[in-house]
């Protein structure tokens, strides 16, 4: 069978590539982790690659603005290998900081405008926030979202949260429209049965609760909370799972891993 | 021109002529902290020379010889004198710690302890083929300047030691524990030229926060404390823990190594760290002595230190801390001798004299020794991912200390006199260990108790520190799967009693954890300083047994705060903890790996000296056979029944109690380390063996308090018989529920396995005291004293977690 190959991109700062490495390699893919400089060396290296992943962390220290240098340095540098690998079809994923990139940089939520249109703010309570939130999927919306990342999850599930810059802030109410209507909105921050939260289980206060969006294509994705931080029941703060051993961050790297065989 | 000593930049100092009270002088002006008999050495040794030295000899003699870098005082020579009823017995010290602490490890003798009180840390194993590393270091006087440079420079201070213990530890937790003055203080109460306790509180963890968040290093335990006697003078305690191959525990250099600086350039910040802080704090302070961190320099030095050891590119390693390049280059080439080329050390600007670039305490910065035919591999590689890393000097075979600025020789020593030229010191101590009498039982009514347990429940040093704790990313890694805060599902939570690290990254195929735990009761040492050391050594122990930890895999760190030791009162109330460590360690068998002391803290208003409350934190790692028999200290299920392990004795004194209602009289929590371990081992074997659902140790606030603090957290009600709590002697209802005696863990076991867990029990002191309900009440009742406390669990869940907002 074919061997899945993911790449994680590594910068100054970035610090949760290697738990997002194991992540890939838990669905049995082989992920290598790849610094930013050597990639800029070789720029083609990228297309040796199924999965391109943007760990979290705090590239370059967050100076300016979370992720703004590192998406400005990849898209001075990479622009056209990362906008042609994300048009191609194949998964390209954002957590936490890497959302963060990816809005910046303007792969999301449209790869092929490829323009800054939204960003990620300071969350409203001013305050790193680690915490665990509710997450409420778009699956049983009207048209079920075309996100590959995001498939057979049930309507809520629990991830953790830990950042300091997590509200989303589309650049008008067009925008948000469209988000909506094109099911592009995965994940919204809510309560245990699926009601809209409040703080701190709305940990941003981000526009419509927004936690995670993909484009309309749903190949690449973008979310505050950390997937890689619960591939095992052992990780939850109750041990909970849903078939004893895996978490659901499990399930989420599992689908781009199925779907690229 | 060339090998004498003269240089622009470069002064002669005239010592050789100076007096006593001159040569004392000198000291004090220029920040040395150097002793007359310390002067006087200085002195011999360059009329030997037959000339005076320069600033940056006597500059690095200052650092070398500092209390913070040599620990003069606890392995010096101390005269101590205790008193017990009216009788005076004397002991002589020749070293406190050898004699003390680090006695208790030679005898126990641990085969797995890999590396102790040698290195930048102690490591014990964590199997066939790896160690852990743990250190906790204190950043006092920087905190209480600058809190919030002062604590980040502490974490990244304490994480180049674990980068810097062997060959390169990879950082896996942080640990903090900070002790501040009361929130509430009033403005006019705050001592002219100080931070309020709530602007040094919210610096320290901000610094703590934005320095380790950023190294993506979870910081996963620790503990806070409020006592007016911190106000001027707050503690700031951090520790890392990290997993090392064995095979990269040893160091070494050779003579023709290259000297390589790595990371951060060197400025003028942190001029004098290490000499400042045997100095007291008062309004003239000087912030210049306070550091400037930057997280990303430093993370970045160790993406890529850790692979310039994998492959085998350097032969030994140490970190750039207190002292500077002076301190960390005067330890690596202590046995060959060195030449450095100070013009070539990076700077952040220009203008530094010789003097400030050899002991600045710039931090991020490593030191490596490596062989010559490594030269052009590392630095490549530390180039490749934008990391300085620059050649300065040689390590020769002379033994002497070279300096050469501009190829002026600037400094010329033996290393011999640097290392061992210090006079030891002689200090006294006195200790007059003060009676304690049985507090008479205090009646009180249902209403009352139910008051004063609420107030126990928000008391500062007992409600929950949620806020600091969600703003430090204590899951960074993936691998924290016991966790500070831990509850039935994500909307409530309760006190974890320690942290398990699940390092499945790191070491693949693991199925082991490592366990970090904490232990501190500085206002039982307000009256009983042994009794302080005994109580946070089983505490530290207590917590991690009650997650799961086997008590015969433990060890321990020690981090003395104390006040002035030049006072033969303060110094014996030390001698007195330290008496304690030897005697707690050898009772439980457990060794201490590694550890720290941070005297001279204290600070003067107006003229009048004011000494902290000394504090003795003990630190616990230990190592878990399997991860998946863990547990934590939520209330599971309804119906399953509660049971208190241990005795509960009349002891009051230095309780969180005691300070509501003010009483100053009592019995401060003794430890019977026969019982305790007792009951710790058994707790192990239920735990492996599946019997215990939940388990929680009882300290701060005594039972009432840990019994409510496991209900909320599972979002449960339980109930509690009072009467069938086991006690020694007949006790009161308000004894019972707020002693905070030693050695008790509270249990949650289902019916089907009560058999077989009281089996196990068997022999020790406890009792059923009730069970989990389903109606979420929390309830204390005593029948034979018409007692009956009844509070709903999630209104004990808002009064504990609303408690403190930074």
């Amino acid at each position: 069978m074919k061997k899945v190959k993911a790449l994680i991109l590594r910068a100054a700062g970035i610090n949760c590539d290697y738990e997002t490495q194991a992540a890939f390699e838990v669905c049995s893919a082989v992920a290598e982790r790849v610094h930013v400089n050597s990639l800029i060396e070789n720029k083609n290296k990228i297309f040796e690659y199924d999965i391109l992943a943007f760990p979290g962390g705090f590239s370059y220290g967050d100076d300016i603005a979370s992720g703004k240098v590192l998406a400005n340095e990849i898209k001075n540098k990479l622009g056209d290998k990362i906008k042609k690998f994300s048009l191609s079809g194949k998964p390209v994923i954002g957590i936490c900081n890497g959302f963060q990139v990816l809005v910046k940089m303007g792969l999301l939520p449209d790869p092929k405008l490829f323009e800054q249109i939204s960003t990620i703010s300071y969350n409203d309570s001013d305050k790193f926030e680690c915490r665990w939130v509710y997450l409420k999927t778009e699956k049983k919306a009207k048209n079920e979202s075309n996100c590959i990342w995001t498939k057979n999850l049930p309507d809520v599930i629990t991830l953790p949260v830990a950042h300091g810059e997590g509200k989303f802030i589309p650049v008008n109410f067009k925008l948000l429209e469209e988000l909506n209507k094109n099911n592009q909105i995965v994940f919204r921050y809510s309560t245990k049965n699926g009601t809209i939260p409040e703080y701190p289980l709305a940990p941003n206060n981000s526009v419509e609760q927004i936690a995670g969006i993909c484009n309309t294509k749903g190949n690449v994705f973008g979310l505050m909370p950390h997937p890689e931080r619960y591939i095992f029941a052992l990780q939850h703060p109750a041990r909970e799972s849903f078939d004893g051993e895996y978490g659901w961050g499990k399930i989420i790297f599992q689908n781009v891993v199925d779907f690229v065989k | 021109m060339k090998n004498k000593i003269s240089c622009t930049n470069c002064k002669t100092i005239e010592i050789l002529n100076l007096s006593d009270k001159e040569l004392v002088n000198f000291s004090d002006k220029n920040v040395l902290s150097l002793s007359i008999d310390e002067m006087k050495s200085i002195q011999f040794y360059f009329k030997k020379l037959k000339r005076n030295p320069t600033d940056v000899e006597i500059e690095t003699i200052a650092q070398t010889w500092s209390e913070h870098c040599k620990h003069k005082t606890l392995t010096g020579i101390i005269e101590y004198t205790e008193e017990k009823h009216f009788k005076k017995t004397k002991k002589i010290y020749n070293n406190l710690l050898k004699e003390t602490v680090f006695k208790a490890t030679m005898e126990l003798n641990k085969k797995w302890c890999l590396s102790v009180f040698k290195d930048n840390a102690g490591i014990i194993e964590f199997d066939a083929k790896n160690g852990v590393a743990f250190k906790v270091e204190t950043h006092n006087h920087p905190s209480a300047l600058e809190p919030y440079g002062g604590s980040a420079t502490g974490i990244g201070g304490v994480i180049r030691d674990i980068l810097g213990v062997g060959l390169g530890a990879k950082p896996l937790a942080n640990t903090d524990v900070f002790c501040f003055g009361n929130l509430d203080t009033k403005n006019f109460q705050v001592p002219e030229g100080m931070h309020h306790p709530k602007r040094i509180a919210k610096g320290v963890v901000a610094g703590v926060r934005d320095y380790g968040n950023r190294m993506g290093i979870p910081t996963v335990n620790g503990a806070v404390y409020f006592d007016d006697g911190y106000m001027a003078n707050p503690l700031v305690y951090c520790g890392t823990m990290g997993i090392i191959p064995k095979n990269k525990i040893d160091k070494k250099v050779n003579s023709g190594d290259l000297i390589l600086v790595v990371g951060g350039k060197t400025g003028r910040d942190g001029i004098h760290g290490a000499t400042f802080s045997s100095i007291q704090l008062d309004q003239e302070s000087d912030i210049s002595a306070v550091q400037i961190g930057n997280p990303i320099v430093e993370k970045k030095v160790l993406d890529t230190m850790l692979k310039a050891r994998d492959l085998n590119l350097y032969r030994s390693v140490t970190d750039c801390g207190a002292g500077g390049l002076s301190s960390a280059i005067g330890e690596l080439g202590e046995k060959t001798g060195v030449i450095v080329y100070l013009d070539k050390v990076p700077l952040k600007y220009e203008g530094l004299a010789p003097w400030e670039i050899w002991i600045s305490e710039a931090q991020e910065r490593m030191v490596l020794a490596v062989p010559q035919k490594n030269k052009k591999r590392i630095v490549e590689l530390f180039n490749k991912e934008n990391v300085e890393a620059v050649f300065i000097g040689e390590f020769t075979k002379d033994k002497k200390l070279m300096l050469k600025y501009n190829n002026y020789v600037v400094a010329n020593m033996d290393m011999s006199f640097l290392h061992y030229g210090i006079p030891k010191p002689k200090k006294f101590a006195v200790c007059k260990v003060k009676e304690e009498k049985i507090q008479k039982f205090i009646k009180m009514t249902s209403t009352d108790l139910s008051k004063i347990f609420k107030s126990a429940l928000s008391d500062l040093n007992v409600c929950s520190k949620e806020c600091i704790i969600r703003q430090y990313d204590h899951e960074v890694q993936g691998q924290t799967i016991v966790k500070p805060l831990q509850g039935a599902d994500i909307e409530v939570s309760g006190p974890g009693d320690a942290a398990v690290i699940f390092p499945y990254i790191a070491i693949s195929g693991t199925k082991k954890g490592i366990v970090l735990s904490n232990g501190l009761n500085p206002s039982y040492g307000k009256i009983n300083t042994y009794k302080m050391a005994a109580s946070a050594i089983e505490e530290s122990l207590r917590n991690a047994v009650a997650v799961g930890a086997d008590l015969e895999k433990m060890s321990l760190l020690d981090n003395f705060c104390w006040g002035n030791p030049n006072n033969p009162e303060t110094l014996g109330s030390l001698v007195r903890a330290a008496i304690a460590c030897y005697d707690m360690s050898k009772a439980f068998d457990v060794p201490f790996i590694s550890g720290k002391d941070s005297l001279h803290n204290e600070y003067s208003i107006g003229g009048k000296k004011y000494s902290i409350p000394p504090v003795l934190l003990i630190s616990a790692m230990g190592v878990i056979e399997n991860v998946a028999n863990t547990v934590t200290m939520s209330l599971k299920n309804d119906g399953n029944k509660i049971f208190v392990l241990g005795v509960t004795r009349n002891e009051i004194a230095g309780s969180v109690f005691a300070k509501i209602k003010n009483i100053k009289d009592g019995i401060v929590p003794t430890v019977y380390p026969k019982e305790s371990k007792e009951i710790m081992k058994r707790i192990y074997k239920a735990i492996s063996n599946g019997l215990i659902e939940c388990c929680h140790d009882c300290s701060e606030g005594g039972l009432a308090v840990a019994i409510s603090e496991m209900a909320f957290a599972g979002d449960k009600g339980v109930e509690v018989d009072i009467d069938a709590i086991k006690t020694k002697g007949k006790l009161g209802v308000t004894e019972i529920l707020f002693s905070e005696s030693n050695g008790r863990f509270i249990v949650e076991v289902i019916p089907e396995n009560e058999s077989k867990f009281i089996e196990i029990f068997k022999g020790c002191v406890f009792a059923e005291v009730g069970c989990v309900r389903e109606d979420k009440y929390v309830i204390f009742e005593s029948l034979k004293n018409k007692i009956k406390i009844k509070e709903k669990s999630r209104n004990l869940l808002k009064v504990w977690q609303n408690a403190i907002n930074l």
